[in-house]
Parts: structure tokens; sequence; C-alpha cells
């Protein structure tokens, strides 16, 4: 089990710069090829295999399927019952609320509701497409939704290592889990190990070191807070960047053991402000860290707006270096 | 048809019928919690279908999901005990009157949700054609779940992969309160079935045999790789939508329902059984009296049994428990 990124995981493997898209890929070939009852179905991905993306030997377990997200979703979750290990892409992550159905009500119940006679391995994937003037349709970050559907796993990997060992990790899961791309780093790359690397679920990863304030960054948000980090380093402040990796289940002990040192707590999170992931983050430190924490929370969001078109509207309300490095001198 | 086979949909029909009238009993005196939505009407049209599968076939079902389950060959105690919330019941207590699934015969689903499982069962039929196992799943709705984009979008699903499901319609006239002719384009379900390019077929579901011909040369059909099918059994239910339901206004006639009481399921099989002599009035006495027996052995392994610890709320979230989750 290697969370680090870079890590060898089966001391074998060498490691490779490849993108976020491309370990997406190699994860979904692994695990078909690896397992027979891993499938594929979503819409346009008939290709994966025409574009040489996955083997052409796996085309009969993949099903590109109608425009019918609740109708497939629920499919998968029906075979998921009877076998089979569905990898469902919903391929836009504001398209999930299609299939709300077969996400909330069947997916994440099942298990539940029939006293454990059943499980559902499935994975939905959903890409998070904001930043791309797609506007309001495209560009939601709905994460947080679906962290208040107990029953459900949900992973926002940050890394090309992260999310070819979450993809991989999830498809052996035998609960359902959803796992939220960052649509804007599919083409950036980085170290990832050949070979079977798994991420582990619920262990967060401490992305850099640091003593004065914790900063707890959501998903494609690392990339800012890295940068922040940076800055202010240079001005002689010291931030701990966490990236939980998984929301459910949520690493508790990395955040409050930083906080426990630094006594200061940012959450940085592109989902929208009220009730999003920095919010149940924030609500954990105050119950479970009051005594350590010597200033007030400060969460750095998107507000509660819908996304607008125009890049002059969008591109101010996602968090920004600018708006960290702010939060965190409030906290001087 | 065997002889064997016809006696067989009766004891089926009867079990249905008696474990439902002691259900209503059974709330009636306060002891099962919340409400519960009965198959009595309908046991020929759910018997039928059911007898139609082999037994390591699926099925999914709906909110009146009692009947389904006895119908695929379920033991009544662990119905029973579910229906009274006790830490025996097949779900542990945790589905409760709407979702009796039992998957040790084959019911891998019963949604509360009008549609929610006709996407499941359309699964099950992908997992068969990959697995290449020969299942078939049968799929239970009634013809409020007719309007719902899950059934549209499961049947283009099955008939474009040619999935071997066979989507099962128990029409039964009325969703809760509202006639179907009133929110029905159609007069008849079945003919949607040309909209997906597959068979859509009527049956009366009230004859067991009927409906039990008609499945099975559906069953056939998908188990062959010819793909799925529709079938609307014409049925209805005798009671009121949900049993204990307050319902302020007449929505149907009282000389209507007593017309299709005349039309008994139960009756009807009694009676065709006995004219062909494959079955006495005596030993049709007999099977009544055993299943009565199965019904009151149900009933007191439900109440002898316990109810479940508060802290089973916890269990079965997820398959390995989650770290932080419980509080």
């Amino acid at each position: 089990m290697s969370g680090e990124a870079g890590a060898p995981a089966d001391g074998s493997g060498e490691i490779r710069e490849i993108s976020y898209f491309q370990a997406i890929f190699e994860a979904h070939q692994e695990e078909m090829a690896r397992d027979e009852r891993v499938v594929l179905i979503g819409e346009d991905i008939s290709l994966y295999t025409r574009a040489g993306l996955l083997d052409g030997s796996l085309e009969g377990r993949v099903f590109s399927a109608p425009i019918a997200e609740n109708g497939f979703s629920g499919m998968g979750v029906g075979a998921a019952l009877t076998g089979l290990r569905p990898v469902v892409d919903l391929t836009i992550a504001s398209f999930i609320y299609l299939a709300m159905d077969a996400i909330v009500n069947q997916a994440a119940k099942i298990r539940y509701m029939t006293g454990g006679q059943a499980s559902v391995p499935i994975v939905f994937r959903a890409s998070m497409w904001h930043e791309g003037s797609n506007a309001a349709h495209h560009s939601d970050r709905p994460y947080p939704m679906l962290m208040n559907a107990p029953g459900l796993k949900i992973a926002v990997p940050a890394t090309p290592a992260d999310v070819k060992g979450i993809l991989k990790a999830a498809i052996r899961d035998d609960d359902p889990v959803v796992v939220f791309e960052d649509n804007s780093l599919w083409f950036k790359s980085g170290p990832v190990p050949a070979g079977d690397h798994l991420t582990p679920f619920g262990v967060a990863e401490v992305r850099r070191k640091g003593s004065d304030v914790t900063l707890v960054a959501i998903g494609g948000t690392q990339g800012v807070a890295l940068e922040a980090a940076e800055q202010l380093a240079g001005q002689g402040v010291s931030l701990e960047v966490i990236d939980p990796r998984t929301l459910v289940p949520l690493d508790h002990e990395t955040i409050l053991a930083s906080v426990a040192r630094t006594g200061r707590l940012v959450i940085v999170d592109p989902a929208n402000r009220t009730n999003g992931a920095a919010a149940e983050i924030a609500a954990i430190a105050a119950e479970y860290a009051f005594d350590q924490l010597r200033w007030p929370i400060v969460r750095v969001t998107t507000p509660d707006v819908p996304i607008p078109f125009s890049p002059a509207m969008e591109q101010p309300l996602y968090p920004s270096v600018a708006d960290i490095v702010e939060a965190v001198r409030k906290l001087q | 048809m065997t002889d064997a086979l016809r006696i067989e949909m009766y004891r089926r029909i009867v079990r249905i019928r008696l474990f439902e009238e002691s259900v209503k009993k059974q709330l009636a005196a306060g002891r099962i919690p919340g409400s519960v939505h009965l198959s009595i009407g309908h046991e020929g049209a759910v018997a039928g279908a059911c007898l139609a599968l082999n037994d390591g076939d699926q099925i999914v079902g709906n909110h009146r999901s009692h009947g389904h389950p006895i119908a695929k060959g379920a033991q009544l105690g662990g119905l029973m005990a579910e229906l009274m919330g006790k830490r025996t019941g097949v779900c542990k207590g945790k589905g409760g009157s709407m979702h009796l699934a039992d998957h040790s015969v084959g019911v891998i689903g019963e949604s509360g949700i009008v549609g929610g499982g006709i996407p499941l069962a359309t699964g099950a039929g992908l997992s068969a054609r990959v697995l290449g196992n020969g299942c078939v799943c049968l799929c239970f709705f009634g013809d409020g779940a007719s309007s719902e984009g899950s059934f549209h979008e499961s049947l283009n699903l099955a008939a474009i992969w040619k999935l071997p499901v066979v989507y099962f319609c128990e029409n039964n006239l009325y969703g809760a309160t509202t006639p179907a002719r009133d929110v029905l384009a159609v007069e008849d379900i079945a003919v949607r079935a040309v909209g997906y390019g597959i068979p859509g077929e009527i049956v009366d579901g009230q004859d067991v045999e009927a409906v039990y011909r008609v499945t099975k040369e559906a069953v056939e059909r998908a188990r062959c790789g010819n793909g799925p099918s529709l079938i609307e059994a014409k049925t209805y239910r005798y009671g009121e939508h949900a049993e204990g339901l307050i319902i302020p206004v007449a929505y149907r006639d009282t000389a209507e329902v007593e017309r299709w009481k005349q039309r008994d399921p139960v009756e009807i099989q009694r009676r065709r059984l006995v004219e062909a002599g494959v079955l006495s009035d005596e030993r049709a006495d007999e099977i009544g009296d055993e299943i009565a027996g199965e019904v009151e052995r149900a009933v007191a392994f439900a109440l002898e049994s316990d109810l479940p610890d508060a802290s089973a709320a916890f269990d079965d979230v997820y398959g390995r428990p989650v770290a932080g989750e419980e509080r």
C-alpha cells in the first residue's frame, strides 16, 4: 500500500511521467485485463478501443450507451448486484443529477436495505469541467451533495498517480465509489508507478510539510494551494498542505494532528460554499480540535452562484493563490 | 404444462393470499409498523410469471413487494419477521413492507421508488450476457412506472443489446388513486413495446396459466439471446393502495371492485383444476390448510423473534466500516 506519489507499490514498478488522462486509461486497461467482470458503461465510449486508449480485445466489455444516464447508471447497479464490477462513466459531473435515483436511492442503499444480503461494487466516474467557459450546465463540482448520501464513497484525486491508484482501488472495492476527476488536470503530467499501484481510501497525503498553518486543499486546488504555500514561505509563513484524496472516508487523523500542531486551519474547496466539503472539515475541526485552534477556521471556496459563461465573471469565482494568501494573512 | 406445475401454481397463489390476509390482521393488531402494500388480487399475475423462471433466474420488483418473493419460492418466516421489523427478517429489519428482497431465491431488488428497479433488472440482464450464465431477469413494475423515464430508458437499453430481461407490468388500473386511463396516452401499456422494437403482449392477469404461458415464451426468447419482451398483465388490487391509508373520496366504483372479485385468481385456478380432475375439492382444501399452517408458523417465528439492537442501524452501511463514519 503506497499513497506516496512516485513510490512504486510493488517494489518493481518503474516511475514514468504520464498525464492524469493516461493514468485513467491505464487503470481501466489494467483492471479490465485483470478481472473479466469489469465492464465499462457510458456515452461515447466506443472510441476508447477504437482510439487505442484501451486494448481492442476489451471491446466486448465496453458498452457505449444511449444518452440515458439514469437508465444506464441503474443498469450498472443491477449488473453490480449480479456479478459484474461496472465502471459507469457519467462524462461530466453535472450530468450526475440525471442519475441521482440510481446512485443515491439504489447504489448507496441496497447493501443496507437488504440487511447486507447484497453488495454493489460499482464505480461512477464524473469529470468536473469548471474553469472552461462551459456555463452552469457543465461546470458543477457536486461531490458535497453525495457526501451527504451514506453508503457512497467519494474520491477527488488530484494527481496522475492518485487518479490511477484510486480508480484501481475503487474497482476492487465492494461498495459504490464516485470518483470526481478535475478536467483541468487531465493533461497535466506527474510521476506514476507502473504496475499495481493502489491508493488507499481514507488516507490523506501531506503535499507539503509546514508548521504555522494547516491548509486542506480539495481535489484540483492542490496547484493554487502549493503555489500559495511557496509564496508565503518567502514571507516566513510555513503552510502544511494536506490533500484528503477521499472525502468519504475522510482522514480525520491527519487533519486533526496537523491542526493540533499549527492551531490554524484554512480549507480550500472548489465546490460551492454552503454545506461544502470545506464546511464539513471545518465542523470536524471545530468539534474535535477546538482546544487546539488558536484562530477561527477560514474557508476559501467558490461562492454560492451558478457558474457563469464569460471568463470575466467565471475565473474570479474559484479559489486563487491570492485568495489563499489573503485568508492566511487574516490569521496572523 | 404438467399437473404438478398447475397444482404448484395454485399453491403459490394461495400462499400469497393467505400470507397477505394474515399481514392485514397483524397490521390491525399493531404488530407491523408503517403501512403495507398488499398483493391481494395480483396473485395470478405474480405467481404465473415467477413459475416461468428457473430457480437460478432473478426477479426485481417494486413497493408492492410481498407477492414477488413468495411467488419465487421464498420461505415465509423471514418475510413476516421483516414486516414486523425483527432482526430475523430477510433484510434484518432494514427493508420492511416495500422492500422484501430475498437474494437466496434470486429476488435481487424491491424498489420503493416507482420505476427505480427497472434499470436494475436491465443490469441483471447485462450480467447474464457478459457472464454467459444463461440467467433471465423478470422485472415487475406497475402501470404508474411505465410513465417513468427509467422504464423507457431500460427498454431501449435492453433492446439494443438484446439483454435477457422480461419486463412485466402488473397493470392494476390505478396509480394510488389516479386512474391509469387518465395519465396514460395509450390504452394498453403493451403497445409501448413497439417504440423499442420488442414484442409486447397483453395477458389476463387473473388467469395464472395464461400468464405462465405468455411469460414462458418471453423467458425462452430472452434465454436464447433474442432479447427482451414487455408483458402487460391486466389485474386489480382488491384493497387500497396501502393498507390503512385513509382515502377521503371514492376513486373507484364498488361495483368495479366487486366485478373484479368475481374473477378471483385463486378461485379461477381452483375451479379449473377441480373441473379438469387434477385436484379434488378435498385436496384443494388440504392445500389451503397446509399453507395456513405455514403462515401460522411464519407469524409465530416472527412474533418470537427479537427486535434488532438500536446499534444495528450502523451495520451494513459499507462492506467494511469506514473510519470516521460513526458518531
